[in-house]
Order: C-alpha cells, then sequence, then structure tokens
C-alpha cells in the first residue's frame, strides 16, 4: 500500500486551495460472499476539485462509488463527510447529507416533466396544498441559468436526448445543493460536443467548490477535466496523484502493473482446422464487420472493456440478437444462426454473463437447472423425458465439477455464485458442445473455483473444444488464450499471438 | 455415484426426497373439513363428510371448474394467465348444444344437422376451445402484449359470439346420446358422475405431461427466466402458443360437459368461470409471476373451493355470506403464497 504522502505533497492543480477535505473514506473494507470487492480502501475528496477513479473492470470502482453513495455499507472503515464521522443509512440518507450520484443508466421517469423530475418529492406548494407549477417552472429556469443548461423546463423528459437526460439529472443533484457529485462514466452516451458542454457545466460546478468524483475509462478525459486520480486494482487501493504529475503509460501500469500470481493450468495442446469462422458479422449501432476463426483445441481470448460489444459479439453468434449483416461459417458451412436453438444444433454452447438475468433459473432446482439445455436431444423420447438416464449424467456431471451441495433437488437460488456457475457450466456440458463461448466465466466467484473452471477449459480444449472466452481479467485472459482479440467501441481493434500479448498491449488496444 | 478424471474426489450428490408443497395445501383442505364436520354436529346435527351423495355432488360441482384450472395453471406457470376461459366454456357449450338436438325440437338451430352422433358435437366444442386457445397464444407469442389484455379481449369477444350464435336464445332438446356425458355411474356403491371421471382424467394426464414431459420442463423454464429459457435453446413462442392452446382446448372441453349436464346450451354459461379457475390454481400454489405450481395443488384447490360452498350450504350460510367469505379466503391464499415465495429466496 502506498503512503498518503503523494497526495499531501503534490497540490492538484486547479483544485481550490483550502486544505480540508469534503469527503475521506479510510480502510474501507466490502465483502460479497465469496469475493472481496474492496479491501481497506481509501478515498481523499477534496472542496472544488474532480477526482477521477481508475482501474479495470473489477477493480473495486462502482463499489467504493455505491458506498459512497449510501447504496452499499461498508463492513468496516471510517467514512467523514466535512470532517465528521457519518454513518448513511441509504441513498436517500446520502441525498440528505449532499452527496448525489448521477447514474449511468438514468433513474428519470419520462412521462413526466422536466421540472416535475427535479422537483420530485419536493414539489413547492401553494397555500392549499397544491402543486405550485409556475413556482416549480421558476426555480428550475434558475437552476438552469446557474448551470448553462438550456432545456425547457416544461418539456417530457422521454423527448429528450440522453446528453439532455444527463443534464437534467445533474441539475437535480444539484438542486439538493449537494457537496459530492458522483459521476460514472458520464461520457459514454454523448458525442464530443456534449462532452465539452459537460465538462463547462463540470468546471462550473467545481468553481462553485464541489467535490465531483469521476469514473471514467477514457485516459484523454482524464488529463483535461480531473485534478486527482486514485487507481484501484483487485480491491485494493493503489495511489492518488495529481493528474499533472503523471503520464497516461504510468497509469496504465499502475492500473495492470502486477504480476501473474496465479498459475493458470494451460496445456499445449494440438490445434486443428477452422470450426467456427466470422466474416463481417454487423450488428447495426452495436458493432460493426467482426471477423475471425476458431480452431478446434484453441482458445480464443475476446479481450475489451464493459460496453465495448463483447457480449453482444457472443451473442450474435449464438442467434440470441441476429446479426444485421455477415456470415457465420460452421465447420466449412454457412449457417444462418437466427436462434440459440439453432446454434445448439451446429454443436454450440453458451455461458451468459449474467449468471442471474438469462442463466440460472432461479426457482427451480439444481436438477432442472443442469438439464434445461438438453430437453431437445436424445434424452427425449417420444417427449418423455429419460429422467433415469438424464439425473444420472447430471449427477454426475455435478460432481466432476465438483458443485457443492447435498441435494440435487436444491433450489439453484440457495447456492453460491460459483456452485451456481458450476451449475450452469454442467448444463452446457450435457450437450457435448463442440464450440464452447464462455462469457465472464469466472466473474464474482472465488479463487478456488475460479482455478477449477480454468482447468476445466482447459481440458476441454484438449478434447478439441472450441473455445472462445470473453473476460474482464486480464491474468485470466492471458494465462488461458491462445490468441486474444481486442474490441473497442465494437470493432476488432487487434489480434495478439500468445506470445506477444500483454496487458499493457491489450490496453492500449482496447482504450483510445 | 461415480468419478470422472477431472473429479478428483467426487462429492456425494444425492436427492433425498423433500415433502412436496401440495402436502400444506392438502392439510388447510382436511382442516377445513374437519371445521365443517364440528360445525354440523353443533348446529346441524349431522355429519358433514359421513354422506356420500354430498361428497359426489361437491367434486361434480367444481368438475368443470377443475378442468378449466388445471389449464389455467399451465398458462399461469409460464407467467401468463387466461381470463377467457368462462366465455369460451359458454361458446363451446353453445356451439355444441346446436350440433346436439333432436328432430323432435321444431326450432332447432340447424335442422338439417339434428339426430346426429354425439361425437361430432364433442369435436366442435373442443375445436372452438382449440382455436380460441391457439388465438390467444398467437397474440401473447406474437404480438408480445400482456396476455391479461388478449386474454381480456377473447373474454369479450367470445362471449359476444356466444350470445350472437342463436341472437340471445337457449339451445334445448338435446340428444340423449350427448346428455349421457353429464350422467352418473354407480362404481363401487359410489355414484360418480362422468364428468368427474374426466376432469380426474384430464389432471392425471397433465400432471405427467407437466412433470415428465419436455412440454413440462419448458412450460417452467418459460415462466422462471424467459431470457435464460431462449438462451437455452427453447422457442418460447411456440411453446406458449401449445400452452394457451391446450388451456383453449380444456375450456372448451368444460363447455361441451356443462351443455350435456344442463342438456342446453345457454349464452349465459360459465360466466365467472375463469376467476373461480385462477383461485383454485393461486390456492393450490401456483404462483402468479410464474415458475411455480402443479397440477395436484390445483386439484386440491379446486376440492378447497368445492368443500366451502357445499360446507357453507350445508351450514345454511346465506349466499351473499359465502361470496364475501370466499373472497377472503382467496386473497388469504395468495398473501400466503407470496410469505411463502419470500421465505424461499431468503432461504
Amino acid at each position: 500500500m502506498q503512503s498518503t504522502g503523494t497526495m499531501e505533497a503534490a497540490p492538484a492543480g486547479g483544485a481550490a486551495v483550502d486544505g480540508g477535505y469534503l469527503l475521506e473514506v479510510e480502510n474501507v473494507r466490502k465483502e460479497f460472499p465469496g469475493v472481496v470487492a474492496l479491501d481497506n480502501v481509501q478515498l481523499r475528496l477534496k472542496r472544488g476539485s474532480v477526482h477521477a477513479l481508475m482501474g479495470e473492470n473489477g477493480a473495486g470502482k462502482s463499489t467504493l462509488m455505491k458506498i459512497v453513495a449510501g447504496i452499499y455499507t461498508p463492513d468496516s472503515g471510517s467514512f467523514k463527510l466535512r470532517g465528521e464521522d457519518i454513518k448513511l443509512r441509504g441513498p436517500l440518507d446520502a441525498l440528505e447529507h449532499g452527496i448525489a450520484m448521477i447514474h449511468q443508466e438514468l433513474n428519470l421517469m419520462a412521462p413526466m416533466t422536466v421540472a416535475e423530475n427535479i422537483w420530485i418529492r419536493r414539489e413547492p406548494l401553494t397555500r392549499l396544498g397544491f402543486v405550485d407549477h409556475g413556482e416549480m417552472r421558476r426555480k428550475t429556469s434558475d437552476l438552469f441559468k446557474r448551470l448553462n443548461i438550456d432545456i425547457d423546463p416544461e418539456v417530457q423528459v422521454g423527448t429528450l436526448t440522453v446528453a439532455s437526460r444527463q443534464m437534467v439529472e445533474i441539475a437535480k443533484a444539484v438542486s439538493y445543493e449537494s457537496d459530492v457529485l458522483i459521476m460514472d462514466e458520464p461520457t459514454s452516451a454523448l458525442t464530443e460536443r456534449e462532452v465539452d458542454h459537460l465538462f463547462t457545466i463540470i468546471r462550473a460546478l467545481r468553481a462553485q467548490g464541489k467535490g465531483i468524483i469521476y469514473i471514467t475509462h477514457k485516459m484523454n478525459e482524464l488529463f483535461e477535466i480531473a485534478d486527482e486520480f486514485s487507481v484501484f486494482r483487485d480491491g485494493k487501493y493503489i495511489a492518488t496523484k495529481a493528474s499533472t504529475e503523471v503520464t497516461r503509460d504510468d497509469i496504465i501500469r499502475m492500473m495492470v502493473g502486477r504480476e501473474i500470481t496465479q498459475m493458470f493450468p494451460k496445456e499445449e495442446v494440438p490445434i486443428g482446422d477452422v470450426v467456427l469462422s466470422v466474416k463481417g458479422l454487423t450488428l447495426k449501432g452495436v458493432f460493426s464487420d467482426v471477423s475471425f476463426d476458431v480452431r478446434s483445441g484453441e482458445i480464443l481470448g475476446i479481450a475489451g472493456l464493459v460496453g465495448s460489444g463483447r457480449s453482444n459479439i457472443a451473442e450474435t453468434i449464438f442467434g440470441v440478437t441476429p446479426s444485421d449483416a455477415g456470415t457465420i461459417e460452421l465447420f466449412g458451412k454457412t449457417v444462418r444462426v437466427d436462434s440459440p436453438a439453432t446454434a445448439m444444433k451446429h454443436g454450440m454452447a453458451f455461458l451468459t454473463e449474467d449468471r442471474k438475468e438469462t442463466g440460472c433459473f432461479l426457482l427451480l432446482d439444481i436438477q432442472e437447472n443442469t438439464q434445461m439445455a438438453v430437453l431437445q436431444s436424445d434424452y427425449v423420447k417420444n417427449g418423455f423425458v429419460q429422467q433415469k438416464q438424464l439425473g444420472k449424467d447430471s449427477v454426475e456431471i455435478s460432481a466432476a465439477l465438483r458443485v457443492k451441495t447435498p441435494d440435487m433437488a436444491e433450489p439453484i437460488i440457495n447456492l453460491s455464485g460459483g456452485n451456481q456457475q458450476k451449475v450452469l457450466i454442467a448444463r452446457w456440458l450435457l450437450t457435448k458442445p463442440k464450440i464452447l463461448i464462455l462469457d465472464e466465466p469466472t466473474r464474482g466467484i472465488d479463487v478456488g473455483a475460479k482455478a477449477e473452471i480454468h482447468r476445466l477449459i482447459s481440458k476441454l480444449a484438449g478434447q478439441g473444444v472450441a473455445v472462445v472466452m470473453i473476460s474482464s481479467e486480464m491474468p485470466e485472459c492471458l494465462g488461458m488464450s491462445d490468441r486474444i482479440m481486442v474490441v473497442h467501441e465494437g470493432r476488432v481493434t487487434g489480434f495478439l499471438d500468445r506470445a506477444e500479448a500483454s496487458q499493457v498491449k491489450i490496453m492500449e488496444l482496447a482504450s483510445h | 455415484m461415480s468419478t470422472n478424471e477431472i473429479a478428483g474426489p467426487a462429492n456425494v450428490i444425492g436427492s433425498k426426497k423433500r415433502l412436496p408443497p401440495e402436502v400444506s395445501i392438502l392439510g388447510v383442505l382436511i382442516g377445513i373439513a374437519i371445521v365443517f364436520e364440528i360445525l354440523g354436529w353443533i348446529f346441524v346435527g349431522d355429519s358433514f363428510l359421513a354422506n356420500k351423495q354430498r361428497l359426489s355432488i361437491i367434486i361434480l360441482q367444481v368438475s368443470v371448474i377443475g378442468i378449466i384450472a388445471v389449464g389455467v395453471t399451465q398458462v399461469i406457470i409460464t407467467a401468463g394467465v387466461d381470463l377467457s376461459s368462462g366465455s369460451v366454456v359458454g361458446l363451446a357449450a353453445m356451439v355444441a348444444a346446436s350440433l346436439a338436438q333432436t328432430s323432435a325440437n321444431p326450432r332447432a338451430v340447424y335442422p338439417a344437422l339434428t339426430d346426429m352422433s354425439p361425437i361430432w358435437a364433442i369435436l366442435a366444442g373442443l375445436g372452438v376451445g382449440l382455436l380460441a386457445g391457439i388465438v390467444n397464444g398467437s397474440l401473447v407469442a406474437r404480438t408480445k402484449i400482456p396476455p391479461f389484455i388478449a386474454t381480456l379481449g377473447m373474454m369479450v369477444s367470445a362471449r359476444g359470439l356466444a350470445k350472437w350464435y342463436t341472437l340471445g336464445q337457449p339451445v334445448a332438446l338435446l340428444d340423449d346420446s350427448f346428455t349421457w356425458f353429464g350422467k352418473s355411474f354407480n362404481i363401487l356403491g359410489f355414484p360418480l358422475p362422468l364428468p368427474v371421471i374426466i376432469f380426474l382424467l384430464v389432471a392425471v394426464i397433465c400432471h405427467i405431461a407437466l412433470t415428465y414431459t419436455r412440454y413440462g420442463k419448458f412450460t417452467y423454464a418459460i415462466g422462471a427466466n424467459p431470457q435464460a429459457a431462449r438462451v437455452s435453446g427453447i422457442n418460447i413462442g411456440g411453446h406458449l402458443i401449445k400452452v394457451y392452446a391446450i388451456a383453449g382446448l380444456l375450456s372448451g372441453l368444460a363447455g361441451v360437459m356443462t351443455a350435456a349436464r344442463a342438456a342446453s346450451g345457454q349464452p349465459g354459461m360459465g360466466v365467472a368461470y375463469e376467476l373461480d379457475a385462477i383461485a383454485a390454481a393461486v390456492i393450490g400454489g401456483t404462483s402468479l409471476s410464474g415458475g411455480v405450481g402443479r397440477i395436484t395443488g390445483t386439484v386440491i384447490g379446486t376440492i378447497i373451493l368445492g368443500v366451502l360452498t357445499s360446507g357453507f350450504t350445508f351450514l345454511k350460510v346465506g349466499a351473499y355470506y359465502q361470496e364475501i367469505i370466499k373472497g377472503i379466503i382467496i386473497v388469504a391464499a395468495v398473501i400466503i403464497d407470496q410469505h411463502r415465495q419470500n421465505k424461499r429466496k431468503k432461504a
């Protein structure tokens, strides 16, 4: 852990010299079942400054931010606001203490007007107790004038662009007279001009003495708007520095600079013929012109930031969202993959990214969850599920994957994340896939289970299965893949061979 | 138990049997019956249960609702609902009756089609139900409008069709070969009406389909998590059409039986049956949010409704009070259901 001396030694450029910290979070720890999301992390936010949080996906930035915004309660650690110890009871409590979060997914009510959205719960009332629309409009106009926002307070939020909605969110946060504003990748959906406008507003807020916590993956924004930044890695605090004293390369090194300590049991296996060949695959507005080949026995890693289109590419290959253009060749034959059922008929299997949303049937038991993908195979005769054979095979495969449960009739909801993931892998292995697409196969699961899953992937490749593995975890991607394809904003920006791939090279291809 | 080379020491994964959720519902049924038995001795001076005639009537009264409930249970398991069952009963009863009239009726709907084999009337009734179900299912699957709305439309239109069919006139004087399907038979000294036998047969078939076939697995999967179901290769739209079609077919069957029992077809037949059927399913443990429910539970739920009606009548409780209490019991059942689900989620 770095000493905090660095910070005190370097007064941040542009920050109002006040000395006092608006927000001091120290030794914060947060555990989720099976994972330590934050391990003794700190964050100090100065008055009148923009403080960027940097780190890879899963470094703990979002968790930390949610703690500051009162959404999560830390397991331990101190939390000081304006020099006073406080304990937040929830997001509403945080708001009342002057901490406002501008969410990535906007939380506005589309059918209501801008003014109604901003003053919801706090509507100015007339003496008779009716909502005073005139006063509300006037207050909104004042607020917008202060922030240089040009939006009609009476217009329905649903008719606004994403950028304008974001302005409304910011104005709403400011209307609470918040001192701390948290922005989570606010520019991800904005055009360059809109970004400029946003930065003007942020600078105005900074000049008014607000503290702004700014999460971004974009290096150039960091240098343009942030006074200071803190780097996190694997749930640990790395360092806080002024943005004037570092270079882009320094930051990348701080973000990824670690030894690959975990051993990845990647076996050298003979690589066979091309089994999956994607050419010019396009899904309008999401990704375009994606081409690659995967051979049997090969593990192709796909790296890229969240939102780069990695998962969408996998979904399109599996037929969840059929493509607009381009071809998919399976075993040398062009196949129109228009549904997951078609993909499965051709020997594909797809472990989705979101266990809860698209993976588990939470109400059903382990047995039923395991069997869900083989109900259109030989396990069903004349419509009747051959429960005896299927039950035996399910138990066998669950045991092989070491699913920790006393009972196949246990509801899957009662299992840990790692065990749920194993059940889902078991589901796909029962289909005896020839092409296995894995989207974040080890997200949110503990180290032991991770290693087991890695060993299994390696073993499957050894049996001639072609594996496509999407991973946000650099060591996993580097350790497991024969080749890595890097995706940035819906385009393939490069391929790296196992020998030449490194974290820095991936980061360079993945962010511009 | 076997090991695999990836495995190392294999876990022992058993499959111990746990009590099915229906046991608690069965307990409720027995409890209600005992309460009536005790109240019977106190207020009426007679036994509620020790009366073959009464027991037979209880099941007969609910067998039509029960057949509908078996269908609607499957729809609810997919996280849908079918509000059209009652109207489809009315329409199917009208159509079936119109093809089962005797030539003794000078004002038969189709004078040329009298004195026919009952098979035509039955097929027509079933066909009407099946068609209504396919329309419901297609609306839900293809247009993605909420099942509530799709089947609400069918509920209104099918009732309208039933009235329009004879311009509101009842269809009377049905052939004995058709009304035979509403008759009772003595089996081992127990008067068992044919509708009851059909109800139990339907329940057994659907129970097997839901428990042991791919059809059943898909039904639960779609209700439990449609996105995951899709990624597992399930054709959701196609399957939903099947489920609604089966529910419609069973409503048609209920309509045929209603006409056979009443020896007539009336456009007002089956009003509000869908609500009793949904209530029976929910009392039986089917969750309106989908993914959970069993036919055995629904059968018990149906019998609970029958016992309540019969018990109140036996105790000479006024009809108005009966409805009030029935409403409270349905709501209480849903509250308990949600409580049960929350507990399951926390576990």
